[in-house]
């Protein structure tokens, strides 16, 4: 089929383009049934592209037909393919299920506005992942960043607002220290290509431009990604929007903004910058590690189950920047691996969150007593997927906190203790986890909310499926985790 | 020329404090917007300062003149996609801005963090 | 002595930013900001950078100062906070500028053409241009077909900003303007503004047509166009009120204006791929290729004008449209 050479460009262009049309839908329904097509059609894409990179196939695309440096280029390879799957997967998802939860939470007037910034957030964050040029990476984020914007604070809740607000700050912010960084290696090196760039550092790379373009490039990018203690914005901004646009974001939008990290970091500057492999472990080492431990401790004490499951995330992109810090191939590996996982589990956690919204007026853990007995099979798939984020043997978690483990494990007595850290957050992700079961099941429902029913259908199903998947890739994991250790092999294997 | 470079530089790290301070340490949401505008500003001009070949002109080239120096192209392309993606991140916050008005009464950081803390 | 005029215009431009932060009345705030706008644009035209002086100051200091203003009015006049952990703010920030600072001297001189910023991809371009696309702009040429997916990405920027306040200022219960307030009657009865301006609009839309058209050609193109015809029709807003100008230029119109002309530039690439050739490779679309890029340049400016007119004058519409709840 000719359109196979043109996938990574489809990728984008599809969900782009149907943004605009959305918008013109007046009729109910309608709007969402279009983007759910649209997710779905990206979705299969995605999938398409993932066999393709399998099967040696890298996808490079010249936009216009202009050859890079030129003009701009597109490529996917390993570690792009697990990101478009989770994307993609992650709307699809929260559309399929999510459409009563939407509806409960947008008016119907305005929704085909609220699908349109959904599909364009869909396709900032593709954009994102299949581009190889560096200013190109900056016009996608933005893209994405305004529709996230949008979507967040489209729900009743006010709170959304004064959140979405410091989050445009922050992420502007973040987006303008990352297009620093780039001015200041383009003045050095006249390319906005990353391959290019990666070749043409080599001969400026002890001049201070260039560090300092690291630094904020790195420090932009963490911004965005929300790594300690630049995640302020997270919490609130996931906790006040609606559930199902918490869903899609939690599971994707920060794991984008780390692949760009990961990718720049080792693609353009390692190589070539002496020393660079050490001053990235020891900066991101000891942020990783407070991630984790203060973002899990937060999640212990907070009543909001919403907001606890946002300091959760936290702490998660902790272990993904572990991960990375440890500059190795089992290190990276376990990194894009947990990407995966995480995604998986954090998603189906917040699909059940989306359920329970539905039946209860509250997500404050205290006004979800016995949900258990009202609202059974929500609670399953919630405590599947709680498994999988603590890390039981058995679900999606467990292989990626175990392949974290024995990368931790090389690294001798500082490897000890960072396995101890990864051991103590699990734990405590266990009695958060639990707060939630105990209240759950082992709490007498409220007088008002034994005649709460079970959550809508078609939310339950695609709920149900999701913590299905943390157990089926818990127990047949090769394929997420050949393509976690091809992608930490082209990470490490740049070197010229 | 070498002088002119450089205090185009240093005014460029001077304007990038002056918003980076406004966004940070003002409370009020309108003039957090005018100091990330100020900021944004601040790094077109460093990628514009980059632009400029000495002796050149803008880079339009006319039929039949050889021998012309122009000043480069392509800094000026990216920082017109910037200024536009720095209105639009602008109209939205200020969008924003007004829904909080209307929902809590009033702009300021510290009203609003009190108002949420009260229920 | 151009030097001295453009240290001059930096300095100015520094002053203002101090001036900017220290105004309580935040209305001088936005004033002086359009003026830091329009100081900016000087600099920018100084450093022969003509296309991008061109866009900061019809969107910066034309549109941004607009859609600031009708917030305002929206909103508070006075900042009234005070300032929060002030030295540990200017500590941090010193640092980065000592940073920054430092950079600077391993950078590359001002205007030296050895620097490797106007090496290898820059020559390129000014080389190819007149081969491959034959148009006297070079940055048009950058802008629309070598770098065009970037463009459409910033086209959807727009739109999206476009879609985004619609969006979060369509929501609760906001007064709409149509009822007729004295506030909605415009400038109505203010003689002198009336006449000038009534003037002034035609010639405004005719200048931004010329500038859309001329992109190629000399400083102009899509942003700018859209830009400067948007001004027209909001100076025509101001004018005769808001009833008037929705009665010119519906709501809906807007929209749709603005979903026409981000689709209208999708829909070239989509062409281009059914063509045989890759998305926004427009030599497919003749066949001569030279002229194929120039029919696909024109036919993207078009349709980056008309989403920008589109979504900058709904911005303004639904910001003035919106009565807060008092």
């Amino acid at each position: 089929m000719s359109l196979v050479q043109h996938l990574s460009a489809l990728q984008v262009v599809v969900p782009l383009l149907s943004a605009p049309l959305i918008v013109l839908l007046r009729p109910p329904g309608l709007a969402w049934a279009a983007a759910t097509a649209t997710s779905l059609m990206a979705f299969t894409i995605a999938i398409a592209l993932a066999i393709g990179v399998s099967n040696g196939n890298n996808f490079a695309y010249e936009m216009g037909s202009w050859p890079a440096p030129y003009g701009i280029t597109l490529g996917v390879d390993a570690f792009s393919a697990i990101l478009l799957l989770i994307t993609t997967g992650a709307s699809s998802f929260a559309l399929v299920g999510g459409k009563r939860s939407i509806d409960s939470q947008v008016e119907a007037s305005r929704q085909p506005l609220f699908y349109s910034a959904w599909l364009l957030l869909l396709a900032g964050l593709v954009g994102i992942v299949v581009a190889t040029d560096a200013f190109n990476i900056f016009v996608f984020m933005e893209i994405s960043s305004l529709a996230s914007y949008v979507l967040i604070a489209g729900g009743p809740d006010r709170r959304a607002l004064p959140a979405v607000f410091k989050y445009l700050i922050m992420g502007t912010i973040g987006a303008t220290f990352y297009l620093i960084g780039v001015g200041l290696i383009y003045m050095m090196t006249g390319t906005l290509n990353l391959a290019d760039m990666a070749v043409r550092i080599q001969d400026v790379s002890d001049q201070s431009p260039i560090l300092v373009a690291a630094g904020f490039i790195t420090i932009g990018l963490a911004l965005k990604a929300a790594v300690f203690p630049l995640h302020l914005w997270l919490p609130n901004a996931y906790t006040h929007a609606p559930h199902a646009v918490t869903v899609f974001l939690a599971a994707c939008a920060t794991k984008v903004a780390l692949y760009v990290l990961i990718r720049f970091d080792f693609i353009v500057f390692q190589p070539n910058l002496a020393g660079h492999a050490l001053q990235f472990a020891y900066f991101l080492m000891p942020l990783a590690l407070l991630a984790i431990i203060v973002a899990s401790a937060a999640a212990l004490f907070e009543p909001n189950l919403k907001r606890l499951l946002a300091y959760s995330s936290v702490a998660q992109i902790g272990y993904i920047s572990l991960g990375a810090s440890l500059v190795s191939k089992a290190g990276l590996t376990a990194s894009v691996l947990h990407i995966f996982n995480h995604s998986l589990a954090k998603g189906a956690l917040f699909l059940s969150v989306a359920c329970l919204a539905m039946g209860f007026s509250s997500t404050r853990l205290e006004a979800l007593a016995g949900a258990g007995r009202t609202m059974p099979w929500t609670m399953a798939a919630f405590t599947i997927a709680g498994l999988s984020l603590i890390g039981v043997p058995g679900t999606a978690g467990f292989i990626s906190k175990w392949y974290l483990i024995s990368a931790v494990l090389n690294e001798g007595a500082l490897g000890v203790g960072l396995a101890a850290v990864i051991v103590v957050s699990s734990l405590m992700a266990a009695v958060y986890i639990w707060k939630v079961i105990e209240v759950a099941y082992f709490q007498l429902p409220h007088d008002g909310s034994t005649a709460v029913r079970e959550a809508p259908i078609e939310l339950l199903a695609v709920t149900g499926l999701a913590a299905l998947a943390n157990i089926y890739y818990g127990l047949f994991s090769d394929v997420p985790v050949s393509l976690s250790s091809d992608a930490a092999q082209l990470l490490l294997g740049v070197t010229p | 020329m070498e002088l002119l470079g450089y205090y185009n530089y240093w005014v460029f790290a001077i304007l990038l404090v002056i918003g980076l301070y406004t966004v940070i340490a003002k409370g009020n949401l309108i003039k957090k917007l005018l100091g990330l505008s100020i900021f944004q500003s601040a790094v077109f001009l460093m990628y514009i300062t980059m632009n400029k070949v000495e002796g050149g002109t803008a880079p339009i080239i006319l039929k039949g003149a050889t021998d012309q120096i122009f000043s480069n192209p392509l800094p000026q392309v990216l920082i017109l996609t910037a200024i536009v993606v720095g209105v639009s991140t602008t109209a939205v916050g200020l969008a924003i801005v007004v829904r909080i008005k209307e929902t809590y009464g009033s702009i300021e950081e510290h009203q609003i963090f009190e108002a949420d803390q009260t229920p | 002595m151009i030097i001295f005029f453009a240290v001059f215009l930096l300095t100015l431009l520094v002053i203002t930013a101090i001036a900017i932060v220290r105004t309580e009345n935040l209305f001088v705030a936005v004033m002086l900001t359009s003026i830091f706008s329009l100081l900016m644009a000087a600099n920018f035209f100084i450093l022969d950078a003509a296309d991008v002086a061109l866009t900061e100051a019809a969107i910066g200091a034309g549109v941004t100062t607009v859609i600031f203003l009708s917030a305002l009015s929206l909103t508070a006049e006075r900042e009234r906070s005070q300032t929060t952990a002030k030295w540990l703010t200017i500590g941090v920030v010193s640092v980065t500028a000592l940073v920054l600072m430092y950079a600077t001297f391993d950078k590359p001189l001002l205007g030296d053409p050895n620097a490797p910023v106007h090496q290898h991809v820059a020559p390129w371009y000014l080389e190819n241009t007149p081969i491959l696309i034959d148009i006297p702009n070079v940055v048009t040429a950058v802008l629309s077909s070598f770098r065009g997916y970037d463009t459409l990405g910033e086209v959807f920027v727009v739109f999206a900003a476009c879609i985004g306040v619609l969006f979060l200022l369509s929501a609760g219960n906001g007064i709409k303007a149509e009822d007729e307030t004295p506030k909605s009657q415009g400038l109505r009865h203010h003689l002198i503004p009336k006449v000038v301006g009534r003037l002034l609009v035609p010639f405004i839309v005719l200048f931004g047509l010329y500038v859309q058209f001329h992109g190629e050609y000399g400083p102009g193109g899509g942003f700018q166009a859209g830009a400067i015809i948007a001004t027209a029709f909001i100076l025509h807003a101001l004018l005769e009120g808001e009833r008037a100008a929705l009665a010119a230029m519906p709501r809906a119109a807007l929209l749709g204006m603005a979903v026409a002309g981000a689709m209208l530039y999708g829909m070239v690439g989509v062409v281009c791929i059914a063509l045989g050739g890759n998305f926004l490779d427009y030599s497919v679309l003749h066949s001569n290729p030279v002229i194929g890029q120039q029919i696909g340049i024109i036919v993207i400016e078009a349709g980056v004008g008309i989403t920008v007119c589109g979504a900058l004058l709904s911005i303004f519409h639904a910001f003035t449209s919106r009565r807060g709840l008092n």
